[in-house]
């Protein structure tokens, strides 16, 4: 679990990326970085849970 | 208030003297964080700790120099150098091609060389913040090891995508996002990173013996000497002062006449941090916790990397309050939620409140844009380092076990690495974690 976790989170990043360079409004790129941070959050979620001692 | 100015000029004489002055006491703020990672472990391991603090700070600077440097890119001269790729027409510079070995460096420009000379306190505190993570259980040579790769990859990739003209830091030049990911005091490539070593550390190495049971709460292992905790308190903050102050002239090529408004702010963040700290701990369980506190302190003082020099103090007092606030209910939670044993408290205080100054200098910056950069160097640590460091960590722990054998954590770090404990006039005390 903690390596699935890991595994989310460079899809993450690699959508912050995609939005610098698909997106040149301010509003949609702004968008697209907060849901590469929200799939972050979520992989680290997952890792975290996966070391959960009980 | 934002003092950086587009293009940057020569140093002066006066200039030069100034910031080479301060980066000579910068390394105090290495020498207070390894008291507090000291005075935070136990008593049995307190000569294992500091001077794994020590060997850390040697090892990290002897594989820099001849190595990390040369990824880093500091001395390449900007962002004409380095290795590239090119996406939707604009150039991504991910690593640096620098001299290696440190060939010719009194030939390079003195900005460069100051600039270099920034970064041998910075990778020996981003290695040092695991350290206090994995004490009482974290063997000294893995510790070692691990210093090395951080201070060989780790840190000169990050520092390299930040400082010396990688793509976080022109950002602001191929994307029009302000002036590109901003970091002068090292919160993203010395805490962050750092903080996120020690998750990685926490998770590789496992909690101490004891501090899970199988039924009921998690059991309290306090630090052993509050002192040390609170006077490397007061030494961090002489270092920090020096950091920031010439970060500020180094990183944002801000005028001398900036550096006062720095250091005030820099301050009223530490403060400002301790005083919300204390009022939490005073309110959470009755009276202050002088651990907690030292925690409240340093996390306000990491958050002061990010953006005392981008923002007004009374911007930076709001910071400081804000992270002296979440840090010790961060640390609670982090243990009693999360299984996450650290006993420096490094997750919270180095990797959330360098995260939240990284935020902050985006959020009070005046350029449109600013923000989003900050948000983009976030994802970037969050997405790419983490995993990074993990993977390395877990690959380096199948050739050197990071986790001392059972009998070494029993009898403690100092007896079983050096033969000798820190304390020996001390009476031995029931061992009141084991159950």
């Amino acid at each position: 679990m903690r390596y699935a976790g890991l595994l989310v989170m460079p899809a993450g990043f690699i959508l912050c990326i995609a939005a610098l360079i698909l997106f040149p409004a301010p509003a949609t790129r702004t968008a697209f970085v907060l849901c590469g941070l929200a799939v972050e959050a979520l992989g680290l979620g997952v890792a975290t849970r996966g070391a959960v001692r009980r | 208030m934002n003092p950086a100015s587009a293009a940057p000029a020569p140093l002066g004489d006066a200039a030069f003297a100034l910031v080479f002055a301060l980066l000579l006491v910068s390394p105090l703020a290495v020498a207070g964080v390894a008291l507090i990672n000291t005075g935070l472990g136990r008593s049995r391991s307190a000569a294992q700790a500091l001077l794994g603090n020590l060997a850390i700070v040697a090892v990290a600077a002897i594989v820099f120099a001849p190595i990390g440097a040369g990824i880093a890119g500091t001395l390449a001269g900007g962002s004409s150098a380095g290795i590239s790729f090119f996406a939707a027409g604009k150039p991504w510079n991910w690593l640096g091609s620098g001299p290696f070995l440190l060939r010719n460096l009194p030939s390079f420009p003195l900005h460069d060389q100051l600039a270099l000379l920034f970064e041998f306190p910075a990778v020996a505190m981003c290695a040092l913040i695991p350290w206090g993570s994995g004490t009482d259980r974290w063997r000294l040579i893995a510790g070692s090891a691990a210093a090395a790769v951080i201070a060989a990859f780790a840190f000169p990739l990050v520092g390299h995508w930040i400082w010396a003209g990688g793509w976080l830091g022109q950002l602001g030049v191929n994307f029009g996002l302000g002036q590109g990911f901003v970091d002068p005091g090292g919160a993203a490539s010395v805490h962050v990173l750092g903080g996120l070593c020690a998750l990685a550390v926490v998770w590789t190495v496992g909690p101490r013996k004891g501090k899970f049971p199988k039924e009921g709460l998690s059991t309290a292992i306090p630090g052993h000497h509050s002192p040390y905790v609170l006077f490397g308190c007061f030494v961090s903050l002489v270092g920090w002062l020096a950091w920031n102050a010439a970060g500020a002239v180094i990183w944002l090529h801000a005028p001398l006449a900036a550096l006062p408004a720095t250091a005030i702010s820099t301050l009223l963040c530490g403060s400002g941090a301790l005083a919300a700290t204390f009022a939490v701990t005073r309110i959470r369980f009755g009276k202050p916790d002088a651990s907690l506190c030292g925690n409240g302190w340093l996390a306000g003082l990491v958050a002061s990397s990010a953006c005392a020099a981008l923002i007004t103090p009374q911007e930076a007092m709001f910071v400081g309050v804000t992270v002296g606030i979440v840090t010790p209910l961060l640390v609670e939670l982090f243990e009693l939620a999360l299984s996450i044993d650290d006993p420096s408290g490094a997750v919270a205080v180095h990797a959330v409140a360098g995260l939240w100054g990284i935020f902050a200098a985006g959020l009070f910056a005046p350029q449109a844009g600013q923000l989003l950069a900050q948000l983009v160097g976030i994802a970037a640590l969050l997405g790419v380092a983490l995993p990074l460091v993990y993977f390395l960590f877990a690959l380096l722990n199948l050739v050197v076990p990071f986790r001392v054998d059972p009998d070494g954590e029993r009898i403690g770090m100092d007896l079983h690495e050096l033969g000798g404990g820190a304390y020996p006039e001390f009476v031995v005390h029931r061992d009141e974690s084991y159950r």
